[in-house]
């Protein structure tokens, strides 16, 4: 290359320290196996449902593929407003106060990036989803990373929060119901968080992207504690609940100015998220209540079959209030999460997520999500329990 | 009806062959409530019969054919003591009384085309009260019953994904 240097040396020292995804890692592996039963994936097993998929086919035909105002089509922030008030009691402004973005991934590295100054130190619960600690690298931040345990259902404890807390502390990150563990927090476990939050002066950037999934008890949004509307960044989308991950649609709402930071480079990237998308959000959240709630009922059930069916195995795994994960602990069987994934992949034709990616506290358990079919999942946990026993036997 | 019915209900429509066990694990039931309900539900006759859906078409090629039928109504009985005139022929596999142009619906099912046209002609048609008939053969089935006969149902998601 020019004056011997590599193509290394041009990049970004930011971007260089940051460690191939685990996950990506994984998927390498499982790419190249066949006859192999998915708990892997991330995503619902179903499609979206026919009316939303219909109403975006509609709207191209009648030509609506222009740009939109940069922070969305007005009638659907003011339906995200609508719904968020209606379903968790948080009341933002649409005009000034949601921002529609693509996926809630660009919320989250909004955000980040309208927050962060290098040296800002970013609190991460874990085990996590992958992408928090490299986003917050990526902006010059520090992540750092606070255990959750099993024991407590993986909540975040305002002991482990306050430990971790520091002069250089700036944000929190908070994602209940928790992928991968599948763990949620009541209003009671909040409100010594929300303490904290105050007392440290804490911007909290709350990924509430499966709200809809909980089982049993409502979710509550962190932004609808007192006080804590306006030192939070609610973040969510429409992946997990209308079955939706591919069209990358997602919001964040929060304080006006935040909110307007955060639509400067938004508007400087991407400009607008796209306008198909942005209709089928619109029919999704008009008319698909009634299909979330029949996939919500679907979960549920293989929520239960999947736990049962482990437990049996003889592989302890707390019972998941969210989401659609399992967790359950394998280290009964000697091994490591990942000589248990890639040998539960080579031999048993299962694919899991090691739980080690997911940062601290996810070494000894697998990620199994249960949104496959019931069929798939019975012989999945056949297989598992013939591995595990073969390994312990 | 209690949510645990309509619950088992839907699983059983889904599938028929789900055990009790299954059933009770997934709707959070002991085994024990489940096979009660389900006794229940079958003294009640609400749930009917266990059947297969069966894509006919790919064992042999029966014929079917929906028919328009109109009638003169009987006095007190209606239209009632003509449809059952009707359903009880064995060929006959639904009979529905319908609003609109015509009175009865009947589905009949038969090995060849000339098979349900001979049914059509000497029985149907001379019942007493028929006035016309108007034969549909069904082309094709795409779904029935809510099952979809010739979906694909191919997995597009990646094996491992965030």
């Amino acid at each position: 290359m020019i004056n011997q240097k590599t193509m290394q040396d041009y990049l970004s020292p930011r971007v260089r320290s940051i460690p191939p995804s685990g996950i990506r890692k994984f998927f390498d592996l499982v790419s190249g196996s066949k006859d192999v039963i998915s708990l892997g994936v991330g995503e619902p097993d179903f499609v979206t449902p026919w009316h939303v998929r219909e109403a975006c086919v509609y709207s191209l035909e009648r030509g609506h593929t222009q740009y939109t105002s940069n922070a969305g089509l007005p009638e659907l922030r003011e339906e995200i407003g609508a719904y968020l008030s209606r379903s968790f009691r948080t009341d933002y402004d649409p005009a000034n106060e949601i921002l529609v973005t693509v996926g809630g991934s660009e919320a989250i590295d909004l955000a980040l990036r309208a927050l962060i100054e290098p040296g800002d130190e970013i609190l991460i619960p874990e085990p996590c989803y992958i992408s928090y600690s490299p986003i917050a690298s990526i902006g010059g931040g520090v992540p750092v990373g606070i255990e959750t345990f099993a024991k407590d259902q993986f909540k975040l404890t305002a002991e482990a929060l306050k430990s971790k807390i520091t002069p250089k502390s700036k944000i929190l990150i908070l994602c209940y119901p928790s992928n991968p563990t599948g763990g949620i927090m009541t209003y009671e476990d909040w409100l010594p968080i929300a303490k904290l939050v105050e007392e440290n002066d804490l911007i909290v950037i709350s990924d509430e992207i499966y709200a809809e999934l909980t089982y049993g008890s409502k979710h509550v949004s962190f932004p609808s504690l007192p006080k804590m509307k306006d030192r939070t960044i609610l973040v969510s989308g429409f992946s997990k609940a209308f079955a939706m991950t591919g069209w990358r649609m997602g919001y964040a709402c929060g304080h006006r100015e935040l909110i307007s930071a955060m639509l400067k480079i938004h508007q400087y990237t991407v400009m607008c998220a796209p306008v198909m998308g942005q209709i089928a959000a619109l029919e999704a959240l008009k008319n698909g209540m009634e299909e979330k709630d029949r996939m919500m009922e679907s979960y549920n059930q293989r929520r239960r079959l999947v736990v049962k069916g482990f437990r049996e195995i003889g592989l302890d795994c707390h019972e998941p209030q969210g989401a659609f994960y399992a967790f359950p602990s394998i280290t009964s069987t000697g091994m490591t999460s990942e000589e248990f994934a890639q040998g539960l992949l080579t031999e048993g034709k299962v694919a899991a997520v090691p739980g080690n990616v997911f940062g601290l506290g996810g070494e000894g358990f697998i990620r199994c999500s249960y949104a496959t079919s019931v069929a798939q999942l019975n012989e999945a946990l056949d297989r598992i329990g013939k591995f595990v026993l073969a390994r312990k036997g | 009806m209690s949510e645990l019915k309509l619950k088992i209900l839907d699983l059983l429509k889904e599938d028929a062959r789900r055990s009790a066990e299954l059933i009770a694990t997934m709707v959070g039931a002991a085994q024990a409530e489940v096979e009660a309900a389900i006794a229940e539900l079958e003294a009640d006759h609400i749930i009917v019969k266990y059947a297969t859906v069966v894509n006919w078409s790919k064992v042999d090629d029966k014929v079917t054919a929906l028919i328009e039928v109109q009638i003169t109504p009987e006095r007190v009985h209606g239209f009632d003591a003509i449809a059952e005139r009707i359903y009880l022929y064995p060929e006959v596999k639904s009979v529905y009384l319908m609003s609109g142009a015509y009175d009865l619906l009947v589905e009949i099912e038969g090995r060849t085309l000339k098979e349900v046209a001979s049914f059509v002609s000497n029985k149907l048609s001379s019942i007493d009260r028929v006035l016309s008939t108007k034969t549909h053969f069904i082309l094709k089935k795409y779904k029935q019953d809510g099952i979809i006969f010739e979906e694909h149902e191919e997995d597009h998601r990646l094996l491992i994904s965030p």
